[in-house]
């Protein structure tokens, strides 16, 4: 009886790494089986459009105006934005949490945080329709209040719940005996979480707005709704207060409509292609950071 | 299980014996949801009669009521004179029907001073030609444009007709600042709400919260609003008839029926709901 669960053992163990290890394999081809169908439905673009015209500044694509300027900038607009409204707030947030806050408080607004990364984006994106967007025309006097800010505080909005999270956790990884010894040679609280706590958890929270950066980047539907979707090429610091028109909005509104196959699909993929490798880029740097720092940490305690 | 599935399959075997009449309806794009809501309506009241409906433009619809595969050719322009020559070449005689009108009310704010505007002034503030409220009569703000995004039917409608004036060799199209809004709610909580704001939707769509301008096409007036009975006796300039085609001349049969209930009071509540207008029939 004994002889045989010892047998079965190491079979049940390779089983079960064999099925850890399909479900890893499975993430990379489902990616690589992505990027190979957007490159093989968005590259043709760049012959049957041609690279000069996707690099020019009007987007208007049932005429033929295949501009991809307004788009990328649009984008990179809102999400610098919500990045402005997120960091601050999503980091103050994840500080408090984890070193100021009684744990009474704490298992309060902990998952209130989490609701929050629950409200489906277009019941924000209502709410910003609704409230935001004609509460910023009135206070900032703006000719309309569908602008990349009102985008940004929506995307902030969104983007919090994933930065608290994670930075929190990075925080409370950082050793208690760090804490102790700041404060025992006569540090404050606030000297001891900016100067020992954060930069101790720097990789982590540095991840952490990095996943939040990604998440905004993405997001859709709540954009879409608030920002006015109007292709302009941003010329100064007011582009922020202006309507923008992001790559997601763009993808989401034009493809039920467009002819498969057609110039516009291609260049629809085209920006999905670009999106992309934006949020490559972004987990890219955001894991080569947190690694770095790792290291550097390692050195530290040996 | 599989008794089920075969009962089931049977079931569906002689509801298709008993669809003994077919129709097939194709053609304009902008009338496909209409021509979709009709079709369900009709074939719920009559069991026996299966409707099928395809977009694909005008002149796809028309190019097919031609080569005789479809019954009815839905379009939102009239019948050419050569694709009506082509018609009779292959032995057949069309026949226009005006089924539901489409009109296109100019929005703006309840407390903008602008009541009435001439197509040539909405055309140059679409441009981004007329850039402030009081270069047309009104206070002293900036005009925010809003349109409809670029795949709805009444984005091309008023690209070609108000912003263009109906000149087909004109290539201008929206100033880049124009705002796109995914939705017709999107355009009229906006409107209500920015003083700023002009904007325009199908007639149907426009609700008490927000300002309809009254519109001519002559500088000099009269400037009238859109109404089902200006819409009707031709005098709004933003509107266009909407038309099926028949093989034959008159239609008989289902064709005449299906025509019949459409251009009656319940198919044309139909296109009041679809934010169209319905045709009156006794002006």
């Amino acid at each position: 009886m004994t002889r045989q669960t010892k047998q079965t053992a190491p079979q049940q163990d390779r089983l079960v790494t064999l099925l850890i290890r399909l479900s890893g394999y499975s993430s990379i081809l489902l990616v690589t089986l992505i990027f190979i169908f957007l490159m093989k439905e968005g590259l043709p673009a760049l012959a049957d459009v041609g690279i000069g015209e996707l690099f020019t500044d009007r987007w208007y694509p049932i005429e033929g105006y295949f501009g991809i300027l307004p788009l990328i900038s649009g984008s990179l607009i809102v999400t610098l934005g919500a990045m402005l409204v997120s960091v601050p707030l999503g980091v103050g947030t994840a500080i408090y949490l984890s070193e100021v806050a009684p744990s009474s408080t704490r298992e309060v607004v902990k998952p209130l945080v989490e609701v929050l990364a629950g409200l489906p984006s277009v019941v924000l994106g209502f709410l910003g329709i609704i409230a935001a967007a004609p509460l910023l025309r009135r206070l900032l006097d703006l000719p309309t209040g569908l602008t990349a800010f009102a985008g940004a505080l929506l995307l902030g909005l969104i983007a919090i719940p994933t930065i608290v999270s994670i930075a929190e956790d990075a925080l409370n990884t950082v050793p208690a005996a760090y804490r102790q010894a700041a404060l025992a040679v006569g540090a404050t609280p606030w000297q001891t979480i900016w100067g020992v706590t954060l930069p101790a958890a720097r990789s982590g929270v540095l991840t952490a707005v990095m996943l939040g950066m990604g998440r905004a980047l993405g997001e859709t539907m709540a954009v879409m709704m608030v920002t006015g979707n109007a292709p302009t090429l941003p010329h100064g610091l007011d582009a922020l207060f202006m309507p923008v028109r992001t790559m997601t909005a763009t993808i989401a509104s034009e493809m039920g409509e467009v002819a498969t196959g057609s110039a516009h699909y291609q260049v629809l993929f085209l920006i999905g292609i670009v999106l992309f490798l934006f949020s490559l880029v972004v987990n890219v740097l955001a894991s080569s950071v947190s690694f770095r720092q790792r290291k550097r940490a390692e050195r530290l305690l040996s | 299980m599989l008794l089920l599935l075969l009962v089931s399959c049977r079931s569906a075997a002689q509801q298709q014996e008993e669809a003994a009449f077919y129709l097939q309806n194709k053609g304009s794009d902008t009338m496909v949801n209409l021509a979709l809501a009709w079709a369900e309506r009709y074939q719920q009241e009559n069991p026996q009669v299966r409707i099928s409906v395809t977009g694909g433009g005008s002149g796809t619809g028309i190019a097919a009521l031609m080569n005789g595969t479809v019954d009815l050719a839905n379009a939102s322009r009239q019948m050419k004179e050569e694709e009506l020559a082509q018609a009779q070449q292959a032995g057949y005689s069309p026949m226009e029907f005006v089924v539901a009108r489409d009109a296109i009310a100019v929005i703006v704010h309840p407390q903008n001073p602008v009541d009435h505007l001439t197509l040539e002034q909405i055309s140059l503030i679409y441009r981004g030609k007329i850039n402030n409220w009081s270069e047309v009569g009104g206070e002293d703000r900036p005009i925010v444009r809003l349109s409809r995004e670029t795949n709805s039917g009444t984005h091309v409608y008023f690209l070609e007709t108000v912003l263009r004036l109906g000149n087909k060799d004109d290539k201008t199209i929206f100033s880049a600042d124009t705002l796109l809004m995914p939705s017709s709610e999107g355009i009229i909580a906006e409107v209500s709400d920015n003083p700023n704001a002009i904007g325009y939707d199908g007639l149907g769509y426009v609700t008490a919260d927000v300002k309809t301008i009254a519109v001519s096409a002559d500088p000099n007036g009269p400037f009238v609003l859109p109404s089902v009975e200006t819409v009707n006796n031709g005098q709004y300039p933003i509107a266009r008839d909407l038309y099926m085609y028949t093989l034959q001349n008159p239609p008989t049969g289902l064709v005449k029926a299906y025509l019949d209930w459409l251009l009656s009071p319940s198919g044309q509540a139909i296109v009041t709901e679809l934010g169209f207008v319905p045709v009156l029939t006794n002006p």
